[in-house]
């Protein structure tokens, strides 16, 4: 395997990461103004995340880090055409991220609304921009032959996006609504699971529409091998056996089945992307890859011993810190504001 | 205004706004994380007291430097993209170690530390705010390393077909005697912003009298020490920077002091107001062979003037103008000297003031004390534009331009930039109103000693 295959896994990784973990923390940043309008509930339900939406975001930053060092012309073209779209994402994150520290800071209704709100936004938005670029990558996007690209903003958004970009609202909400109902008790676990049961057929529905799309808009499953196709099927099963684990209120299951799917969801799509990082939609010769984008091998060789070392020490010190955390947030319980 | 204009200007915004947060992050951290070890030792509620108190501005200050960082990561592949693909085999290595080692370590113990304090034993729970402390200020060491690359490009060949530096050598790319010098004044000067941001409300309150008199003599008592060190260790390394720049970058060293003619031994400006077009001064008074002195530690020793660099420039890289606006350079310059004495003069009047146990302050001498929060965000920002400014044209010195660094404007065009720009203006304004707003009620409000 050479260098530049382990970094398109690792930056998978990062994004799959990402999208399991900031997944749910969107989705419960999602459901707050619809769980509870009192204060004390909202508190509750923020702390339930409160931990730990940084540390999630982090993979993020060291996707987009590890892929500016790895793969420097993925990273500025990745960053440059997306531009409107990365602006409104910056924009939601800034305001989700200052919200979760400063709503509770003042004792006022209309202050704390307006930073709740703040938070649903600045979790929405992301949510169905992310479904938009990670559908844009699959479906290709007009980049030239010397690797510039030729389109306009309009491009990035058309009916198969925007239904990735739903897609991924949902499964994201729904993903949150779940990890709410592990995370609380009482009322606001059971309106949570009312959640969870409610969503699971839009989420549903709107996860096969998107299959089937991308059937037919990309070329993702033009390979018909038994290999290329189990991922996928894992990850539409694992979506459709949720409705039964909730039924019988197994949220630990239900919480482990979406994670199956965002997870799974990812990994399929980086794993036909393969070795391309962006579709040309022009000439498939055009296309972005990790050969024609990558830094020098010297560069390569330092970014993996660094990975190396850190990585495991991430994993460790973050999964310590969902163990420092692992109870159910109570109302009874001091909230830490 | 054409995308080059106007993605200098968004850059600059971010870069300075994001920077009023950072150095009050690794400053008020270090601060806290030994408040709470104090804690540790002496098991006096007061100090844990102290802790939550600082703690909390700390937080608030935290989260909008977090966020403006997010900016940062993004923004220079979103309108600097050619300059991206040209450095990205080096540039984006700090980068990328900053997010792993150091960014994570302080995302996710500021978590373990802000709602782990009854999940905890004590130890690890003071532990953990050290970690973000040490976080923060490994992530400045990996930004700052690369950024020197940028001011003084090192270990570095060019690649075959010419279309990008690549990396010759690690351990050269981190050992950059610029990083070395900037990094110990980037530390030092948050040191002093957290020392100075203490000593400030301390005084505040020390001067209304407010009921906990004893909470604030104790966090000035610290604070003055704090500060105190930080303002030295700010000037010594600071003047080590600039004898380093004089070798490094002359150019930004002779705009800084306006010397437009080659001089030994070279004066010192105090005071000069540029005629930037014909390259001379409209007034000015200089201190003869100071800067001489300051560079090479004796009276004499020859320093090149802005028009020789200007033509050796010339010669080595082609026709073009080499000289960076030197109102910008000069004026920043001073503003940061400027604000460096007068945080000497306050750092070692409010350690004097401690040693006497004075903690009394009148209305006019509080006030005073007070506004002294603003001269390391003076001192700060004027730095950093003095550093960036002063390396123009270049974005990385001698090796591009920055006009050829933007993303070409078929890609982001200069209404999408304009629409960005004020968007992040309006987002800006209202985080620096709102962290004002909750910085000075948390301030006012002072140290609850019941929970």
């Amino acid at each position: 395997m050479d260098v530049q295959t382990i970094w398109f896994i690792l930056i998978a990784a990062f994004f799959t990461a990402y999208f399991v973990l900031e997944g749910f923390d969107f989705g419960v940043g999602i459901l707050l103004p619809f769980m509870s309008t009192k204060d004390i509930e909202r508190r509750t339900i923020i702390n339930t995340i409160g931990p730990f939406w940084d540390g999630n975001e982090m993979w993020l930053i060291t996707a987009v880090g590890t892929m500016f060092a790895a793969f420097p012309n993925w990273y500025a073209t990745f960053c440059s055409i997306f531009y409107p779209v990365w602006v409104a994402m910056l924009a939601s994150l800034i305001f989700r991220g200052v919200a979760f520290e400063f709503r509770s800071k003042h004792d006022n209704p209309v202050w704390r609304n307006f930073w709740d709100w703040s938070i649903f936004g600045g979790s929405a938005l992301p949510a169905v921009l992310w479904g938009i670029v990670l559908s844009n990558f699959i479906r290709g996007v007009p980049i030239d032959a010397s690797m510039n690209y030729t389109g306009v903003l309009f491009n990035l958004f058309n009916p198969y996006t925007l239904v990735c970009g739903l897609t991924s609202l949902l499964i994201f909400t729904f993903h949150g609504a779940i990890f709410l109902s592990l995370k609380t008790t009482g009322i606001l676990q059971e309106t949570a699971m009312n959640f969870a049961k409610k969503l699971w057929t839009p989420a549903m529905l709107f996860y096969m529409i998107f299959t089937v799309y991308t059937i037919t808009e990309t070329d993702l499953y033009h390979s018909i091998e038994i290999s290329r196709l189990l991922i996928p099927l894992i990850s539409i099963l694992a979506l459709a056996s949720v409705i039964f684990m909730l039924s019988k209120n197994a949220s630990g299951w239900a919480f482990t089945m979406t994670t199956i799917t965002i997870a799974f969801s990812t990994i399929t799509i980086f794993k036909s992307l393969y070795p391309r990082v962006l579709v040309s939609s022009l000439n498939p010769l055009w296309s972005l890859t990790i050969y024609n984008t990558s830094s020098s091998s010297y560069t390569l060789g330092i970014l993996t011993i660094v990975a190396m070392i850190f990585i495991p020490l991430i994993i460790i010190y973050q999964g310590w810190s969902y163990w420092i955390f692992h109870q159910r947030i109570t109302m009874d319980s001091e909230l830490e504001y | 205004m054409d995308t080059l204009l106007l993605a200098r200007t968004q850059f600059a915004f971010t870069a300075i706004f994001h920077f009023f947060f950072v150095p009050l992050t690794v400053g008020l951290s270090i601060f806290t994380a030994i408040l709470e070890t104090v804690y540790l030792k002496t098991r006096n509620e007061k100090y844990k007291h102290l802790v939550k108190f600082w703690g909390n501005l700390f937080l608030i200050n935290f989260a909008v430097g977090v966020v403006t960082g997010i900016v940062m990561e993004f923004q220079l592949g979103m309108n600097w993209s050619t300059y991206a693909k040209f450095v990205g085999d080096i540039f984006g290595v700090p980068l990328a170690i900053e997010a792993l080692l150091a960014f994570f370590v302080e995302s996710t113990f500021i978590g373990i530390w802000v709602f782990g304090w009854n999940k905890l034993p004590k130890a690890l729970h003071a532990a953990s705010i050290w970690i973000v402390a040490l976080g923060s200020t490994l992530s400045a060491f990996w930004i700052l390393a690369a950024n020197s690359f940028m001011q003084s490009p090192v270990g570095y060949k060019m690649a075959m077909n010419g279309s990008r530096v690549e990396m010759s050598d690690f351990l050269t790319l981190i050992f950059n005697t610029y990083v070395w010098r900037q990094f110990p004044h980037v530390l030092a000067g948050g040191i002093v912003t957290g020392g100075f941001f203490v000593i400030a409300i301390s005084a505040w309150h020390l001067m209304k009298n407010t009921k906990e008199k004893n909470d604030f003599e104790t966090s000035i008592k610290f604070a003055a020490i704090y500060a105190f060190i930080g303002t030295i260790l700010v000037i010594l390394s600071g003047h080590a920077q600039m004898q380093n720049l004089l070798k490094t970058q002359p150019m930004k060293a002779a705009a800084a002091e306006a010397l437009w003619n080659t001089e030994n031994p070279a004066s010192f400006s105090i005071f000069t107001i540029p005629d930037e077009k014909s390259l001379k001064d409209v007034f000015a008074i200089r201190l003869p062979g100071m800067l001489s002195f300051l560079a090479y530690n004796t009276f004499d020793g020859e320093i090149k003037g802005i028009k020789e660099l200007q033509k050796t420039y010339q010669q080595q890289y082609g026709s073009g103008n080499y000289i960076p606006s030197i109102t910008a350079t000069y004026w920043s310059f001073r503003f940061m000297i400027g604000a460096g004495t007068l945080m000497l003069i306050t750092s070692l009047f409010t350690l004097y003031r401690v040693i006497r146990k004075k903690y009394t302050f009148s209305p006019l001498l509080g006030t005073l004390m007070f506004w002294s929060f603003l001269l390391p965000y003076i001192a700060n920002s004027s730095g950093w534009i003095l550093a960036e400014i002063g390396r123009q044209p270049w974005i990385v010195f001698g090796l591009l331009k920055t006009e050829n660094g933007v993303t070409p404007s078929s890609i982001v065009n200069s209404s999408e930039l304009a629409f960005s720009l004020i968007v992040f203006l309006l987002i800006y304004g209202i985080l620096i109103i709102t962290d004002i707003f909750l910085m000075k009620k948390y301030a006012i409000a002072g140290i609850q000693t019941s929970e």
